[in-house]
This record gives C-alpha cells, sequence and structure tokens, in this order.
C-alpha cells in the first residue's frame, strides 16, 4: 500500500496498521486484505460486487473494519454489503470510503450497506467519508444505508463527512421491530461548489420502538446542503429527528421534515435550526484573544466535533 | 493604567440618545466596582473597554497607550479580559476547550480543573461538558469568571457577574472576587449592585444617566449609597438600585 493509500485509510478508519479484530479493505475495486473470527466471517459475493458479513449470535464486544479506498482515477462503483447479525450481539462496525482523485475523471464509490440485526443485538457503526486530490475529477460518494432492527435490538449509527467530498447523496432507511431503537448521528460540512443531500426514512414499526436522527452540519462557499427526514410512527413509539446548521458564505440550506403519527401513541418530534455563527460567540472568543477567523474555526469545530 | 478621557456614546435611531456623556476615569486601584442605576451606562462602559462598542467620542488608553481605535482581539492581546453579564453559549465547545482558549496555552486537564475548583464548580463534572443551555445560569457564569481567571491578564472587567444568581452561588462568588483581590497581580473591574462586592472593592464609581457621579475610596462613597442617597435600596438582598 502507497502513501496515498495509507493516508486515506488513516482518514476513514484512524488505522495507522491493520486493526485488530475483523476486517475486509477494499482499495480500488479490489480486495486488498481481509481477516475473518472465530464469530465474524466475511464471504465475497458472487452475483455482485460486495460482501457478506456472519456474526454470529451471541458474539460479544468484536470489532469489524470495513474501509474502503479509492485512488485511481476514474474509478466508478456499487458495492453491495449484506451484515447479518445474530441474536444476542454486541458489537462495532467501522466503516469508510476515502477517495484521492488526482484526475480529470470522476470517481464514485457508491456503498450499499444492509443490517440484519438481530434480537437483542447492540451495534454502533461509523462511517467516514473523505476526499482528497487535485484534480478536476469529482469526487462522489453515494452511500445507502437499510437497516432492519429485530426486538429489543439498538443501533448507533455516526457518519462523517468533513471533507473533500464534491457530491454526496446518502440514504438512510430503517424499520424497527417492538423495543427497537436507533440513534443517528450525522456531520457534515461542505464548501466550495459542494453539494450534501441526506435523506432518512424510519419506520418505527414495534411497539416500544424509538429513534433518533440528528444531524449537525456547516455550509461554506457556494455549497448546497439538503436535509430530508421522514419518520413514521406505526405503533407506540417515540421519535426524534433535529437538524441544526451553521451556513457561511453564499451556501444553501435546506431542512424538509416529515412527521407522520398513524398510531395515537406516537410521540414525533422534528427540530430544525439555520443560521449564521451568532455574533456574540465570535465576540467572546475575540475577548479571549483570538481573531475572527480563529474564532469562527474554533466555533465550526467545536460544532462539528 | 487605564484611562478614559472625556469619552462619550450617542446612538441615533431617528432621536439622539447619549448613553455615556464625557466619562472621565482612571482605573488603578486592584479592584473598582462601578454602580449605578439600570439603564446608566454601565454595561456600555465596560464594553467599551473590552473593545466591543467604540466610543463616538474621546480616547482610551491603556498604560499611556491609545487603544481607541484597537480591535477586541489586540485589547484581549494587550491584557483586557472580559466577562460577559450573560455568557454565551456554544453547541460542541466543552468547558475545557474554552479555558484552553482563554489561556492561550496547551493548558493540562489538571490546570483546567484548578481555574473551575477556584470559582467553586466540581472539576470533574464539569470539565468536558459543553458550553450549552444544559449549564445552568449560575454554573455558567462561573465557568465565564473561570475563562477570565485562566487568562490572568492585567485588567479583568466583570459585568454584573452576580445576575442570575441564586443566593447559594451568590455566596461563593463573593469569596472568589474576595480571594480574586487578595491575590491579583493586575487590575479588576466589577459592574455591580450588590453591596457585598462594592465593600470588596477599594475604589467605587458611580454612573448615573451617562456620566460619573461619584468617584472615590470605598469607605468614603459605600456608607454614603448605604444611606439612602441613592433613590432606593432593597435591604433583604443586599443590592442598591438607583
Amino acid at each position: 500500500m502507497d502513501e496515498i493509500q495509507k493516508n486515506l485509510l488513516l482518514q476513514v478508519a484512524d488505522l495507522h496498521e491493520v486493526p485488530e479484530g475483523a476486517y475486509n479493505i477494499r482499495s480500488d475495486g479490489e480486495s486488498a486484505g481481509r481477516r475473518t473470527t472465530e464469530n465474524i466471517d466475511i464471504i465475497t459475493k458472487t452475483d455482485k460486487p460486495g460482501i457478506d458479513i456472519i456474526i454470529k449470535p451471541g458474539t460479544k464486544k468484536e470489532s469489524l473494519h470495513i474501509p474502503v479506498i479509492l485512488a485511481k482515477a476514474g474509478l466508478k462503483e456499487i458495492v453491495y454489503n449484506d451484515f447479518h447479525i445474530g441474536d444476542d450481539c454486541d458489537v462495532t462496525i467501522i466503516s469508510g470510503c476515502g477517495i484521492h482523485n488526482c484526475g480529470e475523471q470522476d470517481s464514485q464509490h457508491d456503498g450499499i450497506h444492509s443490517f440484519y440485526i438481530g434480537k437483542n443485538s447492540k451495534v454502533r457503526y461509523v462511517e467516514k467519508h473523505y476526499g482528497e486530490g487535485d484534480g478536476k475529477g469529482h469526487r462522489i460518494l453515494n452511500p445507502q444505508t437499510i437497516i432492519e432492527l429485530d426486538e429489543n435490538s439498538h443501533m448507533e449509527m455516526e457518519s462523517v463527512q468533513i471533507k473533500g467530498v464534491d457530491s454526496t447523496v446518502r440514504e438512510t432507511r430503517a424499520t424497527l421491530a417492538a423495543g427497537a431503537s436507533l440513534v443517528t448521528k450525522e456531520k457534515i460540512m461542505t464548501h466550495g461548489t459542494q453539494t450534501a443531500e441526506t435523506k432518512f426514512y424510519i419506520d418505527m414499526n414495534g411497539e416500544g420502538s424509538s429513534a433518533t436522527v440528528s444531524s449537525r452540519s456547516v455550509a461554506k462557499g457556494e455549497s448546497v446542503q439538503i436535509f430530508y427526514s421522514e419518520m413514521n410512527g406505526n405503533n407506540q413509539c417515540t421519535g426524534h429527528s433535529e437538524c441544526d446548521a451553521i451556513i457561511m458564505d453564499q451556501a444553501k440550506v435546506k431542512a424538509i421534515p416529515v412527521v407522520t403519527a398513524n398510531h395515537v401513541d406516537a410521540s414525533l418530534i422534528h427540530e430544525a435550526a439555520i443560521g449564521k455563527i451568532a455574533g456574540e460567540q465570535l465576540i467572546k472568543l475575540m475577548t479571549l484573544g483570538l481573531t475572527e477567523a480563529e474564532a469562527e474555526e474554533q466555533i465550526v469545530n467545536g460544532f462539528l466535533k | 493604567m487605564l484611562e478614559l478621557r472625556d469619552v462619550s456614546y450617542h446612538v441615533d435611531d431617528g432621536s439622539k440618545k447619549e448613553i455615556l456623556n464625557h466619562i472621565n476615569l482612571k482605573i488603578e486601584d486592584r479592584f473598582t466596582a462601578i454602580t449605578g442605576p439600570n439603564g446608566g451606562g454601565k454595561s456600555t462602559l465596560a464594553k467599551m473597554i473590552a473593545g466591543i462598542i467604540q466610543p463616538t467620542e474621546g480616547q482610551i488608553l491603556m498604560d499611556g497607550e491609545d487603544i481607541t481605535n484597537m480591535s477586541i482581539t489586540d485589547r484581549a492581546k494587550l491584557g483586557i479580559s472580559f466577562a460577559f453579564q450573560q455568557p454565551v453559549r456554544f453547541k460542541g465547545i466543552t468547558v475545557f476547550d474554552l479555558i484552553r482558549l482563554a489561556s492561550g496555552k496547551n493548558v493540562s486537564i489538571e490546570d483546567a480543573c484548578q481555574y473551575l475548583s477556584e470559582v467553586g464548580l466540581c472539576a470533574r463534572e464539569y470539565i468536558k461538558r459543553e458550553v450549552n443551555g444544559s449549564l445552568s445560569g449560575g454554573e455558567l457564569k462561573r465557568i465565564e469568571i473561570a475563562t477570565v481567571m485562566a487568562r490572568g491578564t492585567k485588567l479583568s472587567v466583570f459585568d454584573e457577574p452576580e445576575a442570575g444568581i441564586d443566593l447559594w452561588s451568590f455566596n461563593n462568588l463573593i469569596q472568589v472576587f474576595e480571594q480574586m483581590h487578595e491575590k491579583t497581580n493586575g487590575s479588576i473591574v466589577i459592574i455591580s449592585h450588590q453591596e457585598r462586592i462594592l465593600d470588596i472593592a477599594d475604589k467605587i464609581v458611580v454612573i448615573a444617566n451617562g456620566s460619573v457621579s461619584k468617584v472615590g475610596k470605598k469607605e468614603d462613597i459605600l456608607p454614603e449609597l448605604l444611606n439612602g442617597s441613592m433613590n432606593c435600596r432593597h435591604k433583604a438582598g443586599g443590592c442598591i438600585h438607583g
């Protein structure tokens, strides 16, 4: 692996070297390394690009890394990764995609991740997206995450896209059975002429299910962001979606919340706040000796931390 | 060290309104309390010292240097600190971040905790918390004071530190300022209505209707204020109002 690939790996998965536990590294459309464990099996799909991950029931405190890196300009791929997580598991899955594009052609990775999470299981899923390179070719990422949460299972999903991705359409669809809970947190920063669109479709079908969708974003330059969240309460459930965005320069941010209660005991909340950095926040940090630009940087970094 | 020379501040919102009129003031003592009726111009004066508001007339000098047109940042670097009456909230910035930024260096968690302990906060519980709406008014005020302490500058200006603080916290606050009075190497300026804070001061300045109406040693001014020369005094809270 060369320096560019190593840096991409560091950015998306915080990996300096081969991770502990199970892993599958995909580099420029090919497998660049894999390790399975007694409890976590990884099988290459035969009908389409991608892998099946089978996690045995009762697997606890294990981790799986599945980073994807694209350093070859002009590469476009759709990859299907299916996660079959047995009952009573407690696992952490670190995903992510880094693109380095120095060429003229667009590079694109569309990862379609499907999670089938068994009863009483807990999954923490982290996905980082990163782009770099000074070529004219765009760096495009269109991830889809499909989540099926069985009874009393829990998933926490964190997605981060801070730098260098020119265009992204992120779609997350989840269905929740009785007692299941989902917490998603996304952090996005766009600059230049980048566009980022995130869409959430959450169906709370089971009694006592709950979901929280939280989005924090910063839009700089002439970038455009759209946040769309559709939450359906189909049973006794609680749902909370929130979108909090800082807008700067000539950027545009749009938040479209849809909350639908199809059951009398569904309790749903949506909060959306879009605005520029408060003047008093800048002044406070300037009274500590920071310049206006430094203050702005600290506020943005803190907001997305 | 800080001198206000013939400073005025007017706003023009259709009709000209005079907020401060020809203020002449020297701040040299360790502890100066500025008091006076609400709306008299005290907070405007404090913000003017920090550079948040520019005077329409007059000069501000620090150690003889004219800082009238100096930015907030440059004044901060020169050694002026300012504690807001209503502390600013941030999403994502932690108490530790704020103290680190205030100190201007890479302070350790232990050092940051020390500042919090000095303002009566149990440091371990607060250091990683965000400076947001989850903190109470009293907690935010104390964190605000801790950031000014962490800066350790030659001039610290506090705009009504007691505002929004409950009685229990207030007793702690008094102790904080008593200790600050003993330890400081610089000058402290406090805008306050509270008798107990005025009682710590070396010098008291009374500002009313945009002008300095009285200035002098605490021993001379405070009894005068307490003897009812001001319009009103609420004794139960030890609070002096104009």
